[in-house]
This record gives structure tokens, sequence and C-alpha cells, in this order.
């Protein structure tokens, strides 16, 4: 793959999404959340898709906005239910959303692994619980594991604090979460970011996403939400 | 809960890595041994990727890209470091976490731990990091009520809700007592306004004392 592409809007970095698609969203709640990919697609318009993200939405924005808007078939994420999570709630309380629990380590894991090339791994979490049964397990060393098995995407979409002009990023706080793990898990890796710089001036000990990984960058502005909690 | 959580934080050892969870337990934070410049002797751990996590912000320090795991927004400690959720997570799995403390709907006296779903059919389902946080710690405690609002124990000799993990908890702090999961059976390693007599008439467990 060539160098990442800067491109101006946020449409022109959605551009071409096919429904059907799988996209891995960052965020953890709404620090780290990619609002202006997710605005942009309900734009375009692409459906039936799947999202594997930590939550599956906040309040009316961001992922809420787009599970609102009836493009998502299934989500695949670790924590669903929480105290504003109500455009999820009532979507799958009415059959309208299918749902996969994946425990967040496995979440975080699978996807790593899809980006290193792993085929599959042992892992012990989850082992003699629901989200454990019917999967192959294996001792080893005397503790049980359970085989779990790699989470693709066709898209990334991560939010990420800086970029240079062919794609290394770094993060902002534990704004970073899914994003360095989800550049490397899809097809195409989709960056907003709030800074591109010149190429050589972000320090190479210091980047945490390498370029090799980001396909498409854009400029966003930073957006004011309300956090939950906040007091 | 809150002298519980004091409790808690004075029973975690100086020095320890230890992860909060979501929930009641993050009351603990306030309760950690301090070290002899005053600083928290202890590193509190977010699963979204932080180590050195301070106190939760008020007022200008409120920074949306910086929040623990229930989504309320904290500050950094110096000494401080991030790192993406498969690091963050291998520190649970890979037994690097010296104490972790989780809430419950059960807990059974073999240590097995129920406290992600209730199992109700019309109950949204949601993990989050209970499940890794539960085999992968080295301590797991368990803060919770002892009984429900109808008044039934919560530690049960086997679990009716959904596990989180299999005999992994080793401590579990309640309101009226803290009882040890220790090889040979249940302890009770202190009691509060209740007699053992009284807690093994409420208690459906083998208790030692």
């Amino acid at each position: 793959m060539s160098r990442a592409q800067v491109l101006e809007t946020a449409d022109q970095a959605v551009a071409g999404i096919e429904d059907g698609s799988t996209i891995l969203v960052g965020g953890f709640g709404l620090a780290g959340m990619p609002f202006d990919l997710i605005d942009a697609l309900i734009r375009q318009g692409a459906k039936d898709l799947v999202i594997v993200s930590n939550n599956a939405g906040n309040a009316d924005v961001g992922l809420a906005a787009l599970l609102a808007a009836g493009q998502v078939r299934k989500v695949i994420c670790s924590f669903p239910r929480q105290s504003d999570s109500w455009v999820f709630d009532r979507l799958y309380r009415e059959g309208k959303i299918e749902l996969d629990v994946v425990p967040q380590g496995n979440l975080a894991e699978r996807m790593r692994a899809a980006g290193a090339g792993i085929g599959a791994f042992f892992c012990p979490t989850a082992v003699g619980t629901p989200l454990a049964a019917g999967k192959e397990t294996r001792e080893i060393d005397g503790r049980t594991y359970v085989l779990e098995y790699p989470i693709k995407g066709d898209y990334a979409f991560i939010a990420a604090y800086r970029a240079d002009t062919i794609g290394n990023l770094v993060y902002r706080k534990t704004a970073r979460n899914f994003g360095p793990v989800m550049a490397t898990a899809a097809t195409t890796t989709i960056a907003q970011v709030s800074e591109v710089v010149p190429v050589g001036s972000l320090d190479p000990e210091a980047v945490v996403t390498p370029s090799i990984y980001v396909d498409r960058i854009v400029v966003t502005e930073a957006r004011q939400y309300t956090v939950q909690g906040a007091r | 809960m809150d002298e519980l959580a004091a409790v808690i934080g004075h029973d975690i050892p100086a020095g320890s890595y230890v992860n909060l969870g979501i929930g009641q337990p993050t009351k603990i934070g306030d309760h950690l041994p301090a070290g002899a410049d005053g600083r928290p002797a202890v590193i509190l751990h977010t699963e979204n990727g932080m180590l050195g996590m301070g106190p939760a912000a008020t007022g200008d320090e409120i920074d949306p890209d910086l929040t623990n795991a229930g989504k309320v927004p904290v500050t950094e400690l110096p000494g401080a470091a991030y790192f993406h959720h498969a690091d963050s997570f291998a520190m649970m799995r890979g037994g690097h976490l010296d104490v972790c403390v989780l809430g419950a709907y059960q807990v059974s006296a073999r240590g097995d731990l129920a406290n992600w779903h209730t199992g109700k059919p019309d109950d949204i389902p949601a993990v989050g990091g209970a499940m890794d946080l539960a085999i992968g710690a080295k301590d797991v405690y368990v803060m919770m009520a002892l009984f429900t609002r109808k008044g039934e124990a919560k530690l049960v000799p086997e679990c009716t809700y959904p596990l989180t993990g299999v005999g992994c908890v080793s401590r579990v702090y309640t309101d009226y007592a803290v009882f040890g999961i220790e090889p040979d059976g249940v302890r009770v390693l202190a009691t509060y306004g209740i007699s053992l007599a009284g807690l093994r008439q409420r208690v459906n467990v083998k208790l030692l004392g």
C-alpha cells in the first residue's frame, strides 16, 4: 500500500465504503471516538454494517447516531449497556440489531491477532462461563484455555491526536485505547486527527502507530462534548 | 460502603499495582496507603490504558481524553503511563496486576464469581473487562453487600447467576464480614455487628472461624 492520503474532508475519507462492511470503531465511551468519520458515514449512507467497538454508543452522538440512522446490522462489543446507551437498548429490545458480547481483553487481542497474522490463540479469559460455551478448550501446563479467533475489519475508524504527512500517529491520554490495535487489523485504516504535521517533525521514538498501518487521514476540529459523570 | 472502602484500602499492600474496576470499588481510591512522600503507595491501573491514575477530575481539570473505566474524568499522577488496549489487557492476563477489586451478584464458596449478567431474558448482557480481570489479577477481591434486598446471602454454595470466572476470588469484603476463600473452605476474617453464629444462620456456606 502506498503512503497515507491526507484528505480535505471526512466525506472524502469515508468514500467508497460498501454496504455490509465490517468497521472497527475506536473509542472507549466518548474518549477516542472518531465522531467526524462516523458523521460522514451517516451522510455516505452505507448500511447493513457490522460495527466492532468497545461500547454500543453513548447518548445521541457518534456511534449512537449511526445506530439510530439504521445503518448497523450487528454490534460486536464488550459493554453495550450503560446509563446513556438508550439508542442501542431500544434497537436491541425491538430486535432490530444483533449483539455479540466479547470480553474486552478478547476484543483487543482478537484484533491484535488479526493485525499480526495470528490464526487463533488460546486464552484463559471466560473459561467456565457462558461466553466460552461451545468453544474449543485445551489444557496447557495445568491451566485451561479457550480458543479465540481473530476479528478483522474492512475498515478501521480511529481518532488520533496528531499525524505526520505519511501517516505516523500519536495519541492523547486514554483516548488512545483501541486505536493502535484497530489500525493494524483493518484492510483500510482511516484516522481523524487534530493536526497534520510535516514528515520528520514527530519524534520517531514517540510514534505509537507507524505509518504502514494508516491509509487515509483527515484533520477535524476538536469537538466539545459532555463527559458522563463529570462534576 | 465508604467504611468498607477504607477497610479494603487499608488491606492493599503498599507497592501494589491495583485495578479498582467500576462502580463501588472505585471509592477505595480515596483510602489507599500513602508513602513517606505523601503520594499514593500503590499504582492504579485503569483498563482503558493507563497506569498511575489519579483522583477524579473536577472543574478545569476535566479532560474528555482522560477518563477511568467508568468513563468518569480522572487525573494523572507523576509517573503515569498510557498504553493501548491490547497492552492494558496483557497486563491483566499476563498476571502482572497484584490486586483487583470487583463488585458481584454472587460469590461461591469455591471462589467462583458472578458479576456480569443477571441472566434474565430482558437484561442486556455487558461484560467489559470483568472476565479478564477475574482470571488475571494475582488477588481478586470482591466488594459487595452480603445480602440482597430480600435478605438472601450473596455468598452461596454454587452461583445461580452466569459466571464471570471460576475459582478466582480470594477475598470477599461485605458490610457484615470479610471472608477469605481458602483451600479448606471459607474463613471469616472479620465481622461487623454480627456474631459468627449469626452469620452461620444467615449464610448457607460452611464458615470456618
